[in-house]
């Protein structure tokens, strides 16, 4: 496969996820803010916007909930939106276009035309939600069931997985920024589309400790971190030849091993204690990770450029 | 008649191909028939069908970074199965002289010393490119696709404009178009048999995989694109998907030691052919223009060395250079010993005294086209222009007459189009889509219909805001009949599985008798 395709899927991985993943984000913070009166909404939009990366500071803004909504949602031109996120996987998409099915592409790009055409921003932002979440939904499911689980499905899933990992962190890290709020951790849980398998595991009554649990270690629960960092993992294992007989050989393995089994292997109440901190680690290593599969399997997209006279 | 074509009538200066002076043509019954039989607002809800697939299939072209959806017309074009021979014949044999022309050309010149063609007006030619002279393609194949612009005249006639054997574009619309239409108005397409052209990709490839180098049994064959901005990526990437090879863009490439290769996941893998949609110049920075960051430095050497296939050959631009088109009838005699099947239209080489001197005094009815212009670039139609552009373009002939050629102003034909809902006669032309594979020109069935929107308008270029129409060419008499046919094989139906069935009646009074007796309501 092709380096540069296959860093276009890697990324319409990414993107996807991004998109959903911020989706949900904003959903819980405007749960929050419903639920909780106390909660400073000005202070709360400043976190949220922080722990997504955005440089903006919506103090001083007239409508605080109006510039998470501009910030992380429709404004093409932000950086941590998810118009630019579903921008971004459409653009990977076009340059991997002759190796995405058909009906993927598709479903990418009526996606993109929506937003575009500025239809998140007329919706009702519950509406907005579900659509970019179902819209998700569609593709990835599009991507399983119409693309061969080769070379290039194992990148997508891979970006796919880095992601997750790293926006439940974030997510996560939210709850831990507002624990004093009685439902963080519940609307968490629902954000992450987690509340029903919580319940179904641990019955009805939250702890903070258990939803971290579950979040973070269920082997079985898709969006959890360490379910997420497996799947990773396995992509990885099936995109490197050869034979694993001692140790590995892949620095974006490595980091990705070490990250979980720092989750894994430590207590449960240690790494709530530093939660904010365990969080930024992960998300580093995360970044990490990228940066690694980057160098070892797309670097030689970045090709050497013909000199005159040399 | 129907509300939709009751008023209609064409041009009077053009040849209509779908209303003749004695009512509708042959082949165009049925279709209008069978529009009839929907009513006019179905057909406009149709036609807003086809532009909405075409925007959620990102069925674009680019201008300017720019995606635009590329309009699909919902009237077809049909041409009948005699009319569609004369055409196959006459793009076949233009491409048979080309290659002979190319092959000569590049190699011994026989066509200079018997004084057919001018050396200079060859070698004047910007792409004119003395770096592959003396290089033999594996398959002798230098034109391995070509697209030949047909127009028809007042009276029908097919006539060629120009010959494209660079990289000729639009060929994925001729494969989207016809989709598009079986979905869009099923009834129709239903009742004509119409050659098929998916075949394309196929044939394709067959041609690029015979011209691989010699010794190489499976080549791997890739389509190079300048990149997602290009206006034709659309066509790069759909012509790659369904060839099922990769699409590949510059900096994919390596070339060294006179082998070209990819840069995969695993590693450098070898290319033997490339399709490559990439103009001449920018195709090898260390042969060509060195600032190219779309190409790849070594590619020529590699050609050289004869361990890589470039379609179309480096150097085709002399082959359809507008002044060597006026010499294309002498060819076609000279190399095959043939008369030309379809005609020209009849031009004046203004680097020629005695032609330039009959033009430029009536420059205002004539058009004039630069030599190496394509996409109707820099084209002045005479009759349309300003007295200053007129003065302008004199100048400028004078200053460089090998630069032009001029034309008198073909009434190119119309056919019916659907314009703010209601149909209007608009000019056509064609362009019919040939494959060499070395033993046998294939021409794909149709092509390509342009259609200038604007009302008069000649130019049908995409790029001068053109639409597209999808093209039948009917097998035979062109109405499908139903046929039987019988299966070779007993069918053996087995049910489907289904969850097993609760006695749900039984269940049911159970259940509310239950509720009846703990006395609770309904809740």
């Amino acid at each position: 496969m092709l380096s540069r395709i296959a860093e276009s899927l890697f990324w319409i991985g990414r993107y996807l996820e991004r998109a959903e993943d911020t989706c949900r984000i904003v959903e819980v913070h405007q749960q929050l803010l419903i639920d909780d009166p106390s909660v400073d909404s000005d202070e709360a939009a400043a976190t949220l916007l922080a722990v997504m990366g955005s440089s903006v500071d919506p103090t001083g803004s007239a409508d605080s909930s109006e510039t998470v909504m501009a910030q992380l949602c429709y404004d093409i031109a932000s950086p941590c939106s998810i118009a630019a996120a579903l921008g971004g996987a459409r653009e990977a998409a076009r340059r991997a276009r002759e190796t995405i099915s058909t009906e993927v592409w598709e479903a990418i790009n009526t996606s993109w035309n929506a937003v575009r055409a500025g239809r998140l921003q007329r919706m009702r932002p519950a509406t907005a939600f579900q659509y970019v979440r179902e819209r998700c939904a569609v593709i990835s499911g599009t991507a399983d069931q119409t693309m061969s689980h080769d070379e290039g499905w194992h990148f997508l899933a891979l970006g796919r997985s880095i992601e997750r990992a790293d926006m439940t962190a974030r997510m996560i890290s939210t709850a831990a920024v507002t624990a004093g709020s009685q439902s963080a951790w519940h609307n968490v849980l629902r954000g992450c589309g987690a509340h029903h398998a919580f319940v179904r595991t641990y019955g009805g009554v939250v702890s903070d400790k258990q939803a971290a649990e579950f979040l973070l270690l269920d082997r079985l629960f898709p969006r959890s971190v360490v379910h997420t960092l497996t799947i990773a993992e396995d992509a990885l294992a099936q995109l490197e030849p050869g034979s694993r007989r001692a140790g590995f050989h892949d620095d974006a393995q490595r980091l990705l091993g070490t990250a979980r089994a720092a989750l894994e292997y430590q207590r449960p109440e240690r790494i709530l204690a530093e939660l904010p901190q365990r969080m930024a680690e992960l998300q580093r290593s995360c970044a990490q990770a990228s940066e690694a599969i980057t160098d070892r399997y797309f670097s030689a997209a970045a090709a050497a450029t013909w000199q005159e006279g040399s | 008649m129907s509300l939709l074509f009751g008023d209609y009538a064409g041009t009077p200066t053009a040849f209509d191909e779908v209303m003749g002076a004695d009512g509708t043509r042959p082949g165009y019954g049925g279709v209008l028939r069978q529009l009839d039989k929907l009513d006019a607002t179905e057909v406009r809800a149709r036609a807003d069908y086809l532009k909405s697939t075409y925007l959620d299939q990102g069925v674009t072209f680019d201008i300017g970074g720019e995606e635009r959806p590329f309009p699909l017309d919902i009237v077809p074009r049909v041409l009948l199965a005699e009319e569609w021979a004369e055409v196959e014949a006459g793009v076949q044999q233009r491409v048979r002289a080309i290659e002979a022309f190319l092959a000569d050309v590049y190699g011994e010149g026989r066509v200079f010393r018997d004084q057919v063609i001018p050396r200079r007006v060859v070698v004047s030619s910007p792409h004119f490119h003395r770096v592959v002279h003396g290089i033999v393609p594996p398959n002798g194949v230098r034109c391995h696709v070509a697209g030949i612009d047909l127009i028809r005249d007042e009276h029908g006639r097919f006539r060629v404009l120009e010959d494209n054997v660079r990289v000729p574009s639009g060929v994925s619309y001729v494969m989207t178009n016809r989709r598009a239409m079986f979905s869009a108005l099923p009834e129709v397409t239903a009742r004509h048999r119409i050659r098929p052209v998916e075949g394309y990709p196929l044939q394709l490839l067959a041609a690029l995989r015979a011209a691989a180098p010699s010794g190489v049994k499976d080549p791997t064959v890739v389509v190079l694109t300048p990149g997602v901005y290009n206006s034709a990526y659309f066509e790069h990437a759909l012509l790659a998907r369904m060839m099922g090879v990769e699409l590949v863009e510059g900096r994919d490439l390596v070339a060294r030691n006179g082998r070209a290769s990819i840069r995969t996941t695993q590693g450098l893998r070898p290319v033997h052919v490339i399709y490559r949609r990439l103009d001449d110049e920018f195709l090898d920075p260390a042969a060509f223009r060195p600032d190219s960051l779309l190409g790849c430095a070594g590619l020529m050497t590699a050609v050289r060395a004869g361990n890589l296939t470039l379609a179309n050959a480096v150097g085709n631009g002399v082959a359809d250079d507008k002044l060597v088109y006026t010499y294309m009838n002498d060819l076609i005699r000279y190399y095959l010993a043939e008369e030309p099947v379809l005609a020209s239209v009849d031009t004046w080489r203004l680097e020629e005294p005695s032609h330039r001197e009959e033009v430029m005094d009536r420059l205002d009815e004539l058009v004039l086209k630069p030599v190496d212009g394509s996409g109707g670039k820099g084209i002045v139609i005479g009759p349309r222009a300003t007295a200053k552009q007129l003065d302008a373009l004199r100048a400028k002939v004078t200053r460089d007459p090998r630069g032009w050629i001029a034309q008198p102003v073909v009434q190119l034909s119309t056919v019916p189009t659907m314009i703010d809902g209601r149909m209007a006669p608009r000019h056509v032309d064609l362009r019919p889509f040939a494959v060499n594979s070395g033993d046998d020109v294939y021409v794909l069935p149709g092509g390509l219909t342009r259609v200038a929107l604007p009302e008069g308008e000649l130019i049908v270029n995409s790029s001068q805001g053109g639409g597209s129409k999808d093209t039948w060419v009917l097998a035979s008499d062109g109405l499908r009949r139903r046929k039987r046919r019988r299966a070779s094989q007993e069918l053996q139906p087995v049910p489907l599985a289904a969850l097993g069935e609760e006695p749900v009646p039984h269940q049911q009074s159970q259940q509310q008798q239950q509720q009846r007796i703990a006395g609770g309501l309904p809740c």
